[in-house]
């Protein structure tokens, strides 16, 4: 009681105590091991029982990991080596598939010759992905970029790419290093003519193709522009109109026009030679991409005073998600070619890539309505109350904040699509887990050979998604607001 | 509390012209089958402070948000600064960017920093270029006395300043009307004075205001008019001393006998 002035009741304190160290109990290594597994008799018995488990497991398969062979010519090849080295009767892992079909499982049945291309496809997409996903940090984006553009022009080189294309690659990846370094939102404009360009590279024939479709929506901003002084509603239709009527009646005549007269063509590559990762991604990404802003656009549709709009929406999601995704796929596969005019060839990636879209999207409707209920009223009534309307109260105070809040769904559906890609070997694509396997074991050389491929292909499929999920928890981090 | 106020108040600038900023006629609203407003006639000039007073469940916030349409009415009529509300989603609009709000609960946009606030209907709403909201949004974020919080996020602050900046958001749109929902309920009574002072200093230099609040000492310094409303109803208004030290009906007197008797 030192530092009171006991003779002087009522009490006044007027010397502050020294805040107190902690106490000092246990050492670091042994309070921790005490706290977190020997707490008590049942987490005492549930750690050892752990550490059996754990035991069982890895005693199981650490020799087939622990032999594994890298280097050979066909699973008799693996067996003899294993029994060479470790006796008659070991087992080990023939990871020499893996090394000798490599190839096979990226890219598929793609040409050879051509490997550079989706190559460049692969290593552009990093340039068109930094803007959007790392918009905050200069750091990450130099170094995602730099790493993109070593590894791309390097295996550009080694795949024998043409010089020309090389410069092309060299200067739009070099290029988008040094703008991000100063104008980010500068790269955006890549960003959007990125999916344009890499259906090019990956199906290659005329570039006219590509430019007749971005034409439309040049026409529809023209159209819209003229017809906007006279009615909003109408510029807004004709806006929307416009490209519709340009794509269907007029681009592709257009696009064989310009063809004739000045040929931008490289070689093409069907539909049917796709395979492997180069399917998984290439359908993922583009259903990712695509079933975000039409997730967004049917959550709001569900919950609009609209009735008839709010109807669709409800019909459309709750069809879609109760129907399975195989069977979507076939509809894709099978019954679309009765739909369709007869002599209209759709291309069947390009269907399944639409079907996988609708799919996720109706899962991300949901995942976003979940976002949207979450936010408060107020936010709402606030945005009303300083006369923002409908569209811009949504798009700056209520999605920015509802999607924030649907960060770990919205990935977590962007996982399940990206795994459900696999799907695809049902209407006769070469999925890498499944047809791809399939096409590996049916030479004689790896005939019965079932684990190795399995657990490669799984391999990557956790190295992608975990590295989506990690991205996941960056991005909630990076946008925390409340305590700073 | 009232003394105190008072003592300090510039009323220089507190004329009311005859100008009519808000005038509603017959007005009715039911939820449902709920009737929560009856027959409201309400006219408010230019320059008037109002203050509405009232039981919980009175309708009184739902008075005031029918005037930026927040709430719809179902029967009668509402002119705003001149223009009907009506269905008519333009017509809203514009009245709402000439009437501010300050809401209970602040509702501030917890994603955008204090200066983007500020900035974000002048910008969007208004056309204004982002350097002139800005200095706009500092100067009104000066007069609340938090300029130095413009970089923060919403979350960072103390109640007292979240509501401040929710009065500078609002005044950034540059309003002709101001209407407070029970702006002082949700804080602290440490910080309920210093929004209490904002307020004051918005009447000195004559803003329109129509305030719901509990603090009858402000409405005793700034209002000229108190209404009182119980069951949807406006029960009694008069100017504020022969309200608070004359009151006419029962209910008034029984009101403020339990509002201000602790």
């Amino acid at each position: 009681m030192s530092e009171t002035h006991a003779q002087t009741v009522p009490f006044v304190r007027d010397t502050m105590l020294p805040p107190a160290a902690p106490p000092v109990r246990e050492a670091g290594a042994v309070r921790w091991l005490r706290q977190n597994l020997f707490s008590g008799p049942l987490n005492t018995v549930l750690t050892i029982l752990g550490v059996l488990i754990v035991w069982f497991l890895v005693s199981h398969f650490w020799d087939w990991f622990a032999h594994s062979v890298w280097n050979a010519d066909s699973l008799s090849d693996c067996r003899r080596i294993i029994a060479e080295t470790w006796g008659e009767g070991a087992r080990g892992a023939c990871w020499a598939v893996v090394r000798e079909r490599w190839n096979q499982y990226v890219y598929g049945f793609y040409p050879p010759e051509l490997y550079w291309r989706p190559t460049m496809a692969f290593g552009l997409l990093f340039v068109a992905l930094a803007p959007v996903l790392f918009s905050e940090s200069v750091m990450i984006r130099r170094v995602v970029l730099a790493l993109a553009t070593v590894l791309t022009l390097w295996l550009m080189a080694v795949m024998g790419a043409p010089a020309a294309w090389l410069v092309f690659a060299a200067a739009v990846l070099v290029g988008a290093l040094l703008i991000s370094e100063r104008q980010p939102s500068w790269l955006l404009v890549f960003s959007i003519l990125y999916p344009l360009m890499g259906v090019w590279f990956l199906w290659g024939g005329s570039a006219w193709g590509p430019v007749m479709v971005l034409v439309g929506p040049v026409l529809g901003w023209i159209a819209w522009r003229l017809l906007g002084r006279a009615s909003a509603l109408v510029a807004t239709v004709a806006a929307l109109v416009v490209p519709l009527v340009w794509w269907i009646v007029f681009a592709g005549d257009a696009a064989r026009d310009a063809e004739s007269i000045v040929s931008l063509a490289i070689p093409a590559v069907a539909s049917d030679r796709f395979g492997g990762f180069l399917l998984s991604i290439t359908i993922g990404v583009a259903g990712i991409a695509m079933s975000l802003p039409l997730g967004i656009v049917l959550a709001l549709a569900r919950r609009s005073d609209m009735f008839l709009v709010k109807t669709l929406a409800v019909i459309f999601i709750e069809f879609i998600r109760g129907v399975p995704l195989i069977a979507l796929l076939f509809v894709a596969s099978l019954l679309l070619n009765y739909f369709l005019p007869p002599g209209t060839t759709f291309d069947i990636i390009l269907r399944v890539i639409i079907m996988v879209t609708l799919f996720s999207a109706a899962y991300m409707a949901e995942v976003i309505r979940g976002g949207l209920a979450a936010l408060p009223k107020g936010q709402y009534e606030a945005a009303d109350a300083l006369g923002l309307d409908y569209w811009k109260a949504q798009r700056l105070i209520v999605l920015p904040q509802a999607l924030k809040i649907s960060i770990p769904g919205i990935v977590s559906t962007f996982i399940g699509m990206f795994k459900d890609t696999t799907l695809v070997t049902f209407v006769g694509l070469y999925d890498p887990l499944k047809s791809m396997s399939d096409a590996v074991r049916a030479s004689t050389s790896w005939k019965g050979i079932y684990w190795e491929p399995y657990i490669f292909v799984g391999f990557i499929f956790f190295l992608i998604c975990f590295g989506m999920s990690r991205y996941s928890m960056y991005l909630e981090r990076r946008l925390a607001r409340d305590h700073r | 509390m009232s003394e105190d106020i008072t003592r300090r108040i510039d009323r220089s600038h507190m004329r009311i012209s005859d100008e009519v900023a808000i005038d509603i006629r017959n007005m009715n609203k039911w939820y449902g089958s709920f009737h929560v407003l009856r027959d409201i006639d309400l006219t408010v000039h230019r320059g008037e402070r109002i203050v509405i007073a009232g039981p919980s469940g009175s309708g009184k916030s739902t008075l005031i948000r029918c005037i930026n349409r927040l709430e719809e009415h179902q029967s009668g009529h509402i002119v705003v600064d001149g223009i009907e509300l009506t269905n008519d989603i333009k017509n809203i609009d514009k009245v709402r960017s000439e009437v501010g709000m300050v809401f209970q609960h602040f509702n501030l946009f917890p994603h955008l920093t204090v200066l983007e606030n500020c900035t974000l209907a002048p910008i969007w709403v208004r056309k204004v270029p982002r350097k002139q909201a800005e200095a706009t949004a500092m100067r009104y974020l000066e007069k609340v006395k938090i300029p130095e919080q413009a970089g923060k996020y919403p979350g960072q602050l103390s109640g007292g300043q979240q509501q401040r900046v929710a009065i500078a958001r609002s005044l950034c749109m540059q309003p002709k009307i101001m209407l407070f929902d029970e702006p002082t309920s949700a804080l602290d009574p440490e910080m309920i004075k210093e929004v209490l002072d904002t307020m004051i200093q918005l009447a000195e230099e004559g803003m329109t205001m129509l305030c719901v609040t509990h603090e009858m000492g402000f409405a005793q310094a700034v209002a000229n008019r108190v209404i009182f409303m119980d069951q949807g109803q406006i029960v009694e208004q008069n100017e504020p001393r022969e309200f608070f030290n004359n009151p006419k009906s029962e209910r008034t007197k029984l009101f403020l006998s339990q509002i201000l008797g602790h």
